[in-house]
């Protein structure tokens, strides 16, 4: 894992301006957010079966064991699925099109799935099954957003 | 589930004996307010249908249709409402779905006469294709909005993408399925598209939405309304119209396919591979038996795949089967989406889909097929639940 920064000239990959991320009001994923806050990657992994699931859930969908418990993966992945966003869904994304995002498959978490953007050019050609990284990006209205970088 | 035998079904029990609709506008351009355009859409069935509103007993809609069963019902002066029902989930998904739930009120006995309907002024109501402005989010969105992943065109790119890379498909296959639509579209004059027909370098210099979509692979945003009355085997004989039979309808969901942050396990699918079975058993038919299907456009790349998954090609054939010669009126060897469907008729949720197809089997349609006895419609994909319907002669 590694720090948001680099060559990289933006701050942050998207403008400010979108929706920011929080914990439900339930209790249902804080454990998520707080390992974020500290640049660490949750999912849950039921103690009793070891079944990994993302977003979380109250109950194991495979054992029906209550209350999965939280586990740290290594923040490494491939490239599922991408793709290049032309069209802005939402007004603060009226200068930033195109940028691209892709659907990542961590390492080692039983096919759980994240979804961030790909660092960098957003021109650039991206494969399937890249190997990536999480980088953790910091906003300045205080949430941390989980974003992926080739590594080689 | 397809090796279950089906004895009890709505098979041949029940018809689809009236159609209403609305012009059909462009987003924000309905004069009149979305639950009037409801109404009209009603009364245009009844009179389709020669029968009195008083004999409705029930409705039944789905994607949260905002004019609320009740109040149509006392809207209507109906003596009496037997059955009003919801089915869940947004989008198209429900549009087949919420035909097959009249049809088992009916056979069921809760109700003998049920009006389907969905009333759309996108104008004076939010878009489905934008965000909503807010400042904080929780749940699964909370894992793709910060990331401008928060459409239905951006989810349903991202399997797409998926499914041909898996399958070696081309954007032709994408082409081909708007461009057929477009065509039908050309011969019916209450098409929104209707006088715009699409070429393939129209198609291809359009702007991106998101890749592989083009504008041309996208659904329109409209403002409508559409009717659709279903009534029993004894009834729907005295009425005005050759009765549209309900041969078999299906909903439901794939394992998972609820799971956020596009956690769902059959990542590509279109929802339809535990449905098509089913229905293809309660129909007592096979997929060569279709002389005409109605798929629901979202977005091409989810046409493409519930073409696949009710059994019409292989995933490794679509480049084959999904030409425009294929897909396109009087000569494929499946045409789609007669009317023009949501990318060129109008995007009133699918229920134009469902009209078009009962059409097909009176016989009444602007682009006919040549003895059509059996119309499939699929209705949602890549949403879920998603739904189905056959209709036959």
């Amino acid at each position: 894992m590694s720090e948001h920064g680099g060559g990289e000239s933006k701050k942050t990959y998207l403008p400010e301006g979108m929706p920011a991320p929080a914990a439900s009001r339930d209790g249902l994923d804080g454990e998520f957010y707080a390992a974020a806050k500290r640049h660490e990657l949750m999912v849950q992994r039921c103690a009793k079966c070891g079944t990994f699931q993302f977003p979380a859930e109250w109950i194991c969908h495979k054992c029906h064991a209550f209350d999965p418990a939280w586990h740290r993966v290594s923040g490494r992945g491939r490239i599922y699925s991408w793709e290049r966003v032309w069209h802005p869904a939402h007004p603060a994304l009226k200068n930033a099109c195109p940028y691209l995002v892709v659907v990542v498959e961590l390492e080692g978490a039983g096919g759980v799935r994240m979804v961030g953007n790909l660092l960098g050019d957003a021109m650039q050609e991206v494969r399937f099954d890249a190997p990536v990284e999480a980088v953790f990006e910091d906003h300045p209205a205080g949430h941390t957003l989980i974003q992926w970088r080739l590594v080689s | 589930m397809s090796e279950d035998k089906i004895e009890n079904t709505i098979k041949d029990k029940v018809a689809i004996v009236g159609l209403g609709e609305t012009a059909y506008y462009k987003r924000g351009q309905a004069p009149v307010s979305e639950f009037r355009l409801a109404l009209e859409a009603i009364i245009r069935a009844c009179d389709d249908a020669g029968l009195r509103p008083a004999e409705i007993d029930g409705i039944a809609s789905y994607s949260n249709d905002r004019n609320d069963s009740v109040r149509v019902a006392t809207a209507l002066g109906l003596p009496e409402l037997r059955f009003s029902n919801m089915f869940w989930g947004g989008g198209g998904g429900g549009g087949s779905g919420a035909i097959g739930n009249a049809a088992a009120a009916i056979v069921a006995g809760f109700a003998t006469t049920v009006i389907v309907y969905r009333a759309l002024a996108q104008g004076q109501f939010g878009r489905f294709g934008q965000t909503p402005a807010v400042n904080q989010i929780s749940g699964p969105v909370a894992y793709t909005w910060p990331y401008g992943m928060s459409t239905p065109a951006q989810w349903i790119a991202l399997r797409t993408r998926r499914f041909m890379h898996e399958h070696r498909v081309g954007q032709d296959a994408l082409a081909a399925i708007a461009m057929a639509c477009y065509h039908h579209a050309q011969f019916n004059p209450r098409a929104i598209m209707y006088g715009r027909p699409l070429t393939r370098a129209m198609y291809d210099e359009s702007r991106w939405i998101v890749e592989p979509f083009h504008l041309y692979d996208c659904c329109m945003e409209n403002d409508g309304a559409a009717a659709v009355i279903l009534t029993s085997r004894e009834r729907a004989r005295d009425l005005k119209q050759r009765p549209a039979w309900v041969m078999a309808a299906a909903q439901g969901s794939d394992f998972r396919q609820g799971a956020g942050a596009e956690n769902l396990p059959d990542y590509t699918t279109s929802n339809f591979k535990t449905l098509a079975p089913r229905l293809y058993a309660m129909a007592g038919i096979e997929p060569k038996d279709v002389d005409v299907a109605q798929v629901y456009e979202n977005f091409t790349g989810a046409v493409m795949t519930s073409i696949v998954e009710h059994g019409f090609c292989h995933p490794d054939e679509v480049m084959e089967f999904c030409t425009f010669e294929n897909l396109s009126w009087p000569n494929g060897r499946l045409p789609i989406n007669t009317s023009g469907g949501n990318l060129a008729e109008c995007y009133m949720h699918g229920l134009e889909l469902i009209i078009e197809a009962a059409r097909q089997v009176r016989g009444t349609s602007t682009c006919q097929v040549k003895d059509a006895e059996i119309a499939l419609v699929a209705s949602g994909p890549m949403v879920a639940p998603v739904s189905d319907l056959i209709l036959h002669r």
